[in-house]
């Protein structure tokens, strides 16, 4: 799909709305804009409600009979449960502040993708269903009729927001268009109406342990032969253990580190890191996805996926536990874990046993980021490395949504990678730290039908890749996110080729002296390290 | 359409007032109306913040808005990120006494395939000194309503007034408010992307408040009211003695009624962000979320797949890949 989009003509992009206002405009749904439909029988064997078969592009979705009763119950029940949703229905001024704050904005032009409209898309219904104004004067109090129509609308734009929080920064009430979205699309499950591309991760995570349905021994399988190409570049044979009880921590990732390439690397890091350092940790076939797609769907199906991780660390009888590199994964474990499923007081306050360090700031979660455990053990010298290593690579950092917004995950990063790289160069302070810009594919939408809408979304953050590229020759963008390293790759080929992705604990790795360690010419992906430059100083 | 409807509106307003009071009915636009709106203020915000109140806070969704609480040599944004109740203290101080989001604003242009952010701070300046002027304005009204002037509302007029221009001296905050005012609605007309956003709802106050402000500058400077009977009006309402003395030109009621409209009206409406903004959890919450334990209070038990489960379905595969199982 992408070979037809040309980027010259995707920059055409009119920032000017039309004449004719938005609740006149009824939707129209363009293919490249949306996923696939989520497969009834994903939905159903992970009991959430009305499975059916629907086509985005026919006129009749075979809606429940009962949808519009069962969409203002579901909005109702809400109201009730979240002051968020509330407060966000009846506050905004519509100032405009968010407007050209999202990337899928800025990336296509289309009003509706500003985020004050997205949120009046349901606000609207909101008003004239909750709203006294709203229910006499109708149009004029800004209410309108939940039609058939107004359903495909909120589906398609909802789908269209990658839940990031960027507006919510600016906006001076702190709406949170994100938390809109997830609510909305909550509201658009309880009629079966989610996308496959979340849907099936669900199932697979809720049935057989992690998103890519990876079974027990392929998990161990693959992690397996990383190890076989860790031995061939580093000439190190690494044997990490699976469920096995009474390892300290138990370590959980995405399991798109397992799998995919540029995540395998990443996967490849951990594992020589914790090699390195001696770590007594364990890996869990059952915890073996620490992603949530549940998040995409409702906070109910987030929790049941959640669940596992602590049921896990409890029968391994671990102390605590460490997470890999990844956004929502974090989004979910920071803001929303231990309040679906803690207290975790079955575990101890985390200390690492390399440096004594206590993490404070993890006291009730009980679960530390790799990155502020690996800034920890550069800080207290326990990693031997040689950054001139990296030195055919030029960096830069793509601060992820979720851990900069939802966490303020911003330095430790930035003081591992400089710690491992010479050249690390920042993208415009515009557009980084917290107010960083989205992959353009993240809450599940990084499909590959979807292709166009996910370039137009991804084009602020390239914009500002492309920038460090042209000016200081960045090849390298560094991240702490798997959705990031899926999608990023696809991103930058289009609009900024030359510039690969990378997981900050890959370059860690690749910088890490290890005992007994062979000539290391070759990096993690089997790349010739170029020479000369090993220990030239710069 | 909907700047045409708002402004309809408020003309509608201004002329009922107008014929009104001049037909005799002072006592309506004077006191009934007044004490109305006064009254529909007072219970309406109460029953909204109230209302926003019983519904619970979940999930600790703070918006972090730089570095985290974090290892102990890492500089934490303690304004912006805060992790302690004082921290919190702030950073809504800044949020609403000096619109700190607003101030981030940037401007997004497409020059030559190139996203460029430029800062955007007219919105902020317009915005917060709009707010400002009309609370300071509010509460130099008190010197109207009491007998004794307590010393700061005093203290308040002189310094509003300092620059001292012309007679009576003209007030900087009336200066700034119709400022402000007038450039949150030409924003809205002339901007497209505004205009579309807009509603009727986002014309009417700003079309009531243009209007409350002329009508109190036009009273001041230049349609000159008895302002003695003024004061003997608005003090009698304060102490609950309404009175009503003759010869009030109708310039007072038209203000006094475009006023208590605003008072009626602020319950129902986005002005209710006054009071929602205190309330937005994704700002008045600390980031200690994996510190501090956060209660939901409506979870509930869900139905979650166990490793009994798991290893039921996985038992074979695993022994046979060497993973330890929990029964043979
Ligand atoms: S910035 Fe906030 S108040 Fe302004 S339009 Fe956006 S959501 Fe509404
Ligand atoms: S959360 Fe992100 S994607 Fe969604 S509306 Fe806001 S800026 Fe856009």
């Amino acid at each position: 799909m992408a070979k037809d989009l040309i980027p010259q003509e995707m920059l055409r992009i009119d920032y000017n709305p039309p004449k004719t206002g938005w609740m006149d405009t009824p939707v129209k749904i363009k293919p490249g804009i949306y996923c696939h439909p989520a497969k009834p029988e994903k939905i159903a064997d992970v009991g959430m409600p009305n499975p059916h078969h629907w086509n985005p592009l026919d006129e009749d979705w075979n809606l429940p009979e009962n949808w519009q009763q069962i969409f203002f119950d579901g909005m109702r029940e809400r109201l009730d449960k979240h002051r968020s949703f509330k407060i966000f229905m009846d506050i905004c001024v519509r100032c405009g502040a968010c407007a050209d704050k999202c990337h899928f904005f800025l990336g296509s032009g289309d009003p509706k993708n500003m985020p004050v409209v997205r949120a009046e898309l349901l606000r609207s219904i909101y008003r004239k269903e909750f709203t006294t104004a709203g229910k006499i004067l109708g149009r004029l109090a800004g209410g309108r009729e939940l039609t058939a129509s107004v359903i495909k609308e909120l589906w398609y734009y909802f789908f269209q927001c990658t839940e990031c929080r960027r507006c919510s920064l600016f906006c001076p009430y702190g709406i949170d268009t994100a938390e809109v979205t997830i609510i909305g699309r909550e509201l658009l499950n309880l009629l079966g109406l989610n996308i496959n591309w979340i849907q099936e991760p669900v199932s697979n995570c809720y049935h057989i342990g992690n998103h890519l349905g990876l079974k027990p021994h392929t998990f161990k399988e693959n992690i397996e032969f990383l190890c076989d190409d860790i031995e061939t570049y580093v000439g190190i044979r690494i044997n990490p253990t699976f469920n096995r009880k009474g390892a300290e921590i138990l370590f959980v990732t995405p399991s798109g580190d397992v799998f995919a390439d540029p995540g395998i690397y990443t996967l490849m890091g951990y594992l020589m890191i914790f090699e390195h350092i001696g770590l007594d940790y364990t890996w869990s076939t059952y915890a073996s996805e620490s992603g949530n797609f549940g998040f995409f769907t409702s906070f109910e199906m987030a929790k049941r996926l959640n669940a596992k991780i602590y049921a896990e660390a409890k029968r391994l009888g671990v102390k605590w536990i460490l997470g890999g590199e990844c956004g929502h994964m974090w989004r979910v474990i920071h803001q929303y874990m231990d309040t679906f499923n803690g207290p975790a007081d079955f575990l101890e306050e985390p200390v690492s046993p390399i440096t004594g360090t206590r993490f404070e700031n993890a006291k009730s979660t009980k679960m530390v980021h790799i990155t502020e455990f690996t800034a920890d053990l550069i800080k207290n010298n326990k990693l031997k490395l040689d950054k001139n290593r990296n030195n055919h690579l030029k960096v830069t950092f793509h601060d992820s949504c979720n851990p900069s917004r939802a966490m303020g995950i911003l330095e430790e990063p930035r003081y591992v990678i400089k710690n491992v790289c010479n050249y690390f160069y920042d993208m415009p302070d515009t557009t980084i730290r917290e107010q960083t810009f989205c992959c353009g594919s993240g809450a599940g939408l990084n499909a590959s039908e979807n292709m166009e809408i996910r370039l137009r979304g991804g084009l602020p953050r390239a914009n500002a890749v492309k920038y460090v590229h042209e000016k200081h020759g960045v090849n390298t963008l560094a991240c702490i996110c798997a959705i990031d390293r899926a999608v990023l790759p696809a991103s930058m080929e289009y609009w900024v080729p030359g510039v690969k992705v990378a997981g900050v604990s890959e370059l860690v790795a690749n910088a890490l002296i290890m005992e007994g360690e062979g000539d290391r010419t070759m990096n993690l992906r089997g790349e010739e390290i170029p020479k000369g430059e090993e220990g030239s100083d710069v | 359409m909907g700047a045409m409807i708002s402004l309809i509106a408020v003309l509608v307003i201004i002329l009922a007032a107008l014929v009104g009071s001049m037909a005799g009915l002072q006592y309506v636009f004077g006191v009934i109306l007044p004490y109305t709106g006064f009254t529909i203020l007072l219970v309406g915000f109460v029953f909204r913040v109230l209302d926003w109140a019983k519904s619970p806070v979940p999930f600790r969704i703070p918006t972090t808005a730089g570095q985290e609480f974090s290892l102990p040599w890492i500089k934490q944004a303690k304004l912006d990120n805060p992790s302690t109740t004082m921290g919190v203290l702030g950073r809504m101080a800044f949020e609403i006494l000096a619109f700190r989001s607003l101030f981030r604003n940037t401007k997004a242009e497409l020059r030559s395939g190139n996203l460029i952010y430029g800062p955007a701070k007219w919105l902020w300046l317009f915005a917060l000194a709009f707010h400002w002027a009309f609370f300071i304005i509010a509460v130099r009204h008190l010197r109207l309503f009491m007998v004794p002037v307590p010393g700061f509302v005093e203290w308040l007029d002189k310094l509003d007034s300092i620059m001292q221009i012309g007679t009576p001296p003209l007030y900087i905050t009336d200066v700034l408010l119709i400022a402000g005012v007038t450039f949150l609605l030409l924003r809205r007309l002339m901007s497209p992307r505004i205009r579309y956003i807009s509603l009727p709802a986002d014309y009417f106050p700003l079309f009531l408040i243009l209007a409350i402000a002329t009508t109190g500058i036009l009273m001041r400077f230049f349609i000159r009211t008895d302002i003695v009977g003024v004061k003997e009006i608005l003090v009698g309402l304060a102490t609950f003695h309404p009175v009503m003395p003759d010869g009030i030109g109708p310039i007072f009621f038209i203000h006094a009624t475009l006023v208590s409209v605003l008072m009626a009206y602020f319950p129902f409406s986005k002005l209710m962000h006054l009071g929602g903004v205190f309330l937005s959890p994704t700002r008045n919450m600390a980031n200690n979320n994996r510190m501090v334990r956060h209660v939901n209070p409506w979870n509930y038990p869900v139905k979650i797949h166990t490793y009994d489960e798991y290893e039921d379905e996985f038992r074979d595969l695993m022994k046979g890949a060497g993973i330890p199982v929990e029964r043979e």
